[in-house]
């Protein structure tokens, strides 16, 4: 399509930034598609950055529920077998975890 | 003189010793085989969800209401969100902006009586990460490290101070007395070797008279209180020989190596942190009823600070009496219990001293031990009839040790009752009798030599003389006094 | 009369009377899952299936939900049968526990057959987001059964199973209900505990059923609400649901929603949801225009906090604890290669949209002005429903759509559920029922009430369907 497209409501380096935080890799072709599609995306969604939402507070839980506790009592926890058994690496009868750094 | 002041805060993470984990039903353990404690919850499998632990709750309105925060009437949690293996949802759920316990204040007491003052900034409670172990190269290949998610959602209140210290020591004494408090709530284990207590202090400093804040940097890990007070110190001079070349502090992690002394960053390379806190959608509002926290005001335990005023102004102890005495709750109540039955300050005396003296030897402590308050109690009160010398009353406390019976019953069955004067007097001169140098060298003057007669006369009648009637009797026989 | 042609509730009674046995309707009715026509199930539990069956033939007294078969999103938790939700990052996972709602239906007698496609994590409106394959829709195979439960509607509408279980967060249950032509409910939000269903997002997620009659969808509701002590956001339902037996509307009041008829809904949907709404005066009810002003904005509220909750509820997918992580030798590498490679596009777009919008900056100019928004929303339906019992709109702006219509362009995808977003983000429960045909396709009618309101959606419902008499089965489909 030629001619005028507005400008992206996300440029590249937050997307990038974005995929980081989210831990995500995205090939250059994706990071591409993704900025453009974020962006259309935020251009419908954007209207509501400019509605009057003056002494309006927000609504975290739409029910009205206070105080759901559990008393202290213990559970049966899992035989180690069963919380290990869909671990990829197993290691020590833990979870293995690749070099961090 | 140095021409900065520094200014500290700390951020303490406190475990708190419940059955279950935070979230779920899992037992809190420590030192079992690892992945023995865990379930879907506390291992985040797909579809689970958070129920708040009730008692944690509780633990952490008791913490708030010991350091004299306001208790929220509704408080939110939410979710704090990053990548890292020891947290399996890769999102910490702690509080925000509206923790459980608000502003508060701490007093601790310097040695020499004075006091510091700190601002408690917030209490709140989260959940604790599992435990990641580095191999180091142990094993071949690609894994490096490992996790064990028993401690993986234990209950934590995480307590932030203001930035009210100005020594590393003063930092020390106000956690150190801090940590006392908590054992008195009975709240946590607060062991710093455990992990069950942690510290990190965040330091800064200013030139003096400055009202301002400098940079501050955040000094991590720290495992003892030794090294969070060699920690602080080697960072704040650290910072000053930055100032003083003409350089700037940067805000950065950094951490102490004791084995050194130097203070490394711990700046990462990563993308700085951006945790996306929101409310955590999958748990409702915690808010206290006044009256469950107006309960919980009537069970707060007599607190270190308050114990140690009245010890020393009501019953008559020293400031280190106090001290010692108030080192743990149950040395506290051990202590309660005999000074209710006889006189406070001989009680601490024989508590602190002998009592504790005596039980090292086998390891043991007083609560511990087959000697009940009662028991030092009416050992105090023999003593205070002359029924029993001190000599001999540490021999009572010895056989209270070994039987755990009541002492007079130890006294009839050691024959360890003073004797009396005329049989005393028998002994005294068949001595005198029997050491004439001695005799000579004290009507010489060499007062000195009348603790050998002591000594002897203790040896002669096992222990049953009072030590003062012998010096008298060895005088009126020598001397003619 | 084939078995597979029964109702649940008819196949209860036949169990009653002796004339069949469970197992005779669990076979019945595999040999439908096992040719699937449709492509809607992705898991297959014939074994546990029939062993359950003669369990329950077997005892002295049949359990409330008697033996009959049910087929389960795949985004419910089911103890040792294969869960993806829809991705290959839980490809091949066998949980180590059950939802609770599928653990209450199995205690009442139910017998789960397998598990159905969906959209990956849910996250769709086509069921075309499934990493694993299209689910076709009974009606016409080029085109699409809806989603994100398309595997679930699409079962019920080919008659593999009397009815299932879905779940709804935008739509997901009463948008591939309205597009096969069956019966779907989202009971308010807390009425059904969400332990066990995989998490899209939390604040909107509810389970619900499917059925091809109202009274089957009442009974299957009823053996699930209640509270749960693993859910803190679940609540007791007040009373009891009961089976709906209204045959008129004499007295209820029913708003139309001004905002949900106009422009981007098809004419052919708009005239059936008119006409149905035109039967529902005939039962007696007053029908009255009605203004939801925030309506609209409602989708891109939704687009803001769906996406916000479901960056963070997809995080925990690290390859760690489970799944297939692409190896790398170090962390930040898996972590980043193995989400970037198992997740689909459009989980991606919109776990980027969530961080996005909850990231330090944008916080309070996208996550927590939605949040504000939502209140205007929940505070519109509150005043509306001071005049009126129900609320009625078409389900979907459009009948199915064909198969990779909407796959080019994400936002003409979320248009589709932009009548039931609202109703979701008010946490309120609606049902879809089938109100009539354009072109030859389904059209679902919508009726949204208060919290708590499902037996008068039940009832209402109940009596459109008695009037209606639509016929739910697809064109050429053979039993
Ligand atoms: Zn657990």
């Amino acid at each position: 399509m030629l001619g005028y497209s507005p400008p992206p409501m996300i440029d590249e380096s937050t997307v990038r930034h974005v995929a980081r935080l989210a831990r995500l890799r995205l090939s250059p072709e994706e990071e591409q598609v993704m900025q453009q599609e974020l962006s259309g995306i935020l251009g419908h969604i954007d209207a509501i950055t400019s509605m009057d939402l003056d002494g309006v507070p927000p609504t975290t839980h739409v029910i009205a529920l206070e105080n759901v506790l559990r008393a202290d009592v213990p559970r049966d926890s899992l035989p180690r077998e069963e919380a290990l058994r869909e671990a990829p690496d197993v290691v020590d009868d833990s979870f293995g975890v690749p070099r961090m750094d | 003189m140095s021409d900065f002041e520094p200014v500290i805060g700390v951020e303490i993470h406190v475990q708190l010793s419940t059955h279950t984990k935070m979230f779920c039903g899992c037992a809190l353990s420590f030192g079992d085989p690892p992945n023995t404690h865990t379930c879907p919850v506390c291992l985040a499998h797909p579809g689970v969800l958070p129920v708040v632990n009730e008692e944690a709750v509780r633990r952490a309105i008791l913490i708030g209401l010991a350091l004299g925060c306001e208790i929220a009437p509704r408080s939110i949690f939410h979710r704090k969100n990053y990548f890292y293996p020891d947290l399996p949802k890769a999102y910490q759920v702690s509080q925000f902006d509206i923790p459980i316990c608000g502003r508060g204040e701490f007093v601790a007491v310097r040695d020499d009586g004075s006091e510091i003052r700190v601002g408690i900034t917030r209490a709140h409670l989260e959940e604790d990460a599992a435990k990641l172990t580095h191999l180091g190269g142990r094993r071949a290949g690609a894994e490096e490290s490992v996790v064990d998610f028993n401690r993986g959602g234990t209950p934590l209140v995480e307590i932030v101070t203001e930035p009210d210290l100005r020594s590393a020591s003063d930092a020390v004494t106000f956690l150190r007395q801090l940590r006392q408090t908590l054992l008195f709530l009975g709240v946590s284990d607060c062991s710093m070797e455990e992990g069950s207590m942690r510290a990190d202090a965040n330091v800064s400093i200013r030139p003096v008279g400055s009202h301002g804040f400098g940079t501050k940097t955040e000094l991590k890990n720290m495992n003892s209180f030794r090294f969070l007070e060699r920690g602080i110190e080697a960072e704040i001079t650290r910072q000053e020989g930055i100032l003083r070349d003409g350089g700037r502090v940067s805000q950065e992690t950094v951490h102490y190596e004791p084995e050194t002394g130097h203070i490394t960053s711990l700046r990462s390379k990563e993308e700085s942190h951006d945790y996306r806190y929101f409310p955590e959608p999958d748990l409702v509002p915690v808010a206290p009823d006044p009256g469950w926290v107006g309960e919980l005001r009537g069970e707060l335990p007599e607190l270190p600070l308050a114990l140690r005023r009245r010890m020393v102004g009501e019953m008559g102890l020293t400031a280190e009496d106090a001290e010692v005495l108030t080192e743990s709750p149950e040395l506290v109540a051990y202590f309660m219990d005999a000074a209710a039955l006889a006189d406070p300050k001989a009680c601490a005396n024989w508590i602190r001293g002998e009592l504790r003296a005596q039980l090292r030897e086998v390891g043991t402590e007083p609560w511990e031990s087959r000697v009940s308050p009662a028991h030092i109690a009416a050992l105090v009160d023999l003593l205070g009839a002359g029924t029993v010398s001190v000599p001999a009353a540490k021999e009572v406390l010895a056989g209270m040790i070994e039987t755990g019976e009541q002492p007079d019953a130890v006294v009839e069955a050691k024959g360890l009752a003073q004797m009396d004067e005329s049989d005393l007097a028998a002994v005294i001169d068949a001595l005198v009798e029997a050491n004439p140098d001695q005799a000579q060298q004290l009507r010489d003057g060499k007062d000195k030599v009348i603790g050998f007669f002591v000594g002897q006369a203790m040896k002669q009648t096992n222990g049953r003389a009072d030590p003062q009637a012998v010096q008298r009797l060895v005088r009126a026989a020598v001397l003619g006094d | 009369m084939a078995l597979r042609d029964l109702t649940a509730a008819q196949q209860l009674a036949a169990l009653a009377a002796g004339e069949t046995t469970s197992l005779e309707l669990v076979d019945a009715h595999l040999a439908a899952v096992d040719a699937d026509p449709v492509q809607a199930f992705l898991a297959v539990d014939a074994d546990g299936a029939r062993a359950r069956a003669r369990e329950i033939d077997a005892l002295p007294e049949r359990p409330p939900l008697g033996g009959v078969p049910i087929a389960i999103k795949d985004a419910l938790s089911t103890r040792d049968i294969v869960t993806t939700s829809g991705s290959r990052m839980l490809e091949g996972f066998r949980p180590v526990y059950t939802a609770t709602c599928v653990d209450r239906l199995e205690a009442a007698g139910a017998i789960v057959l397998g598990k159905t496609n969906m959209d990956e994590f849910a996250m769709g409106s086509s069921t075309e987001n499934s990493a694993y394959q299209n689910t076709l829709n009974p009606w016409d195979h080029e085109r699409v059964p809806g989603g994100s439960s398309g595997g679930s509607a699409a079962s019920v509408a080919e008659r593999q199973v009397p009815w299932s279980l879905g779940s709804d967060t935008g739509g997901s249950i009463r948008q591939p209900a309205s597009l096969c032509g069956i019966v779907g409910m989202k009971p308010t939000y807390g009425a059904i505990s969400r332990y066990g269903l995989i998490a899209f997002a939390s604040s909107l997620d509810q389970v619900g059923p499917f059925a091809r009659t109202v009274e089957d969808a009442a009974l299957l509701l009823r053996h699930m609400v209640g509270r749960d002590p693993m859910d803190s956001t679940s609540l007791d339902w007040p009373g009891e649901i009961t089976v709906p037996t209204a045959t008129d509307l004499a007295g209820v009041r029913v708003g139309v929603v001004d905002e949900l008829m106009g422009e981007g809904v098809e004419p052919g949907v708009r005239a059936a949801v008119e006409a149905s709404l035109g039967v529902m005066e005939d039962l007696g009810a007053t029908v009255v225009p009605v203004s939801l002003p925030s309506a609209l904005s409602g989708l891109a509220t939704y687009y803001v906090i769906a996406p916000a909750e479901c960056s963070s509820n997809l995080a925990r997918f690290d390859g760690i604890r489970y799944g297939h992580p692409i190896p790398a030798d170090n962390l930040l590498d898996q972590y980043e290669l193995t989400r970037g490679e198992l997740f689909g596009p459009e989980v991606k777009r919109r776990i980027m949209l969530g961080t996005f919008a909850l990231a330090s900056g944008y916080y309070d100019q996208y996550y927590g002005r939605a949040q504000r928004l939502r209140t205007l929303i929940v505070r519109e339906f509150a005043e509306a429903f001071s005049g009126v019992d129900l609320l009625a709109s078409p389900t979907s702006p459009t009948v199915a759509f064909p198969l990779g219509d909407r796959t080019a362009d994400p936002y003409a995808m979320y248009m589709a559920d932009v009548c039931t977003i609202p109703v979701s983000l008010a946490g309120l429960p609606a049902i879809s029922l089938p109100c009539g045909l354009a072109d030859g396709l389904p059209v679902g009618l919508q009726l949204a009430g208060p919290a708590f309101s499902e037996n008068r959606l039940l009832d209402a419902a109940h009596a459109v369907e008695g009037a209606l008499a639509f016929d739910t089965r697809p064109p050429g489909l053979m039993t």
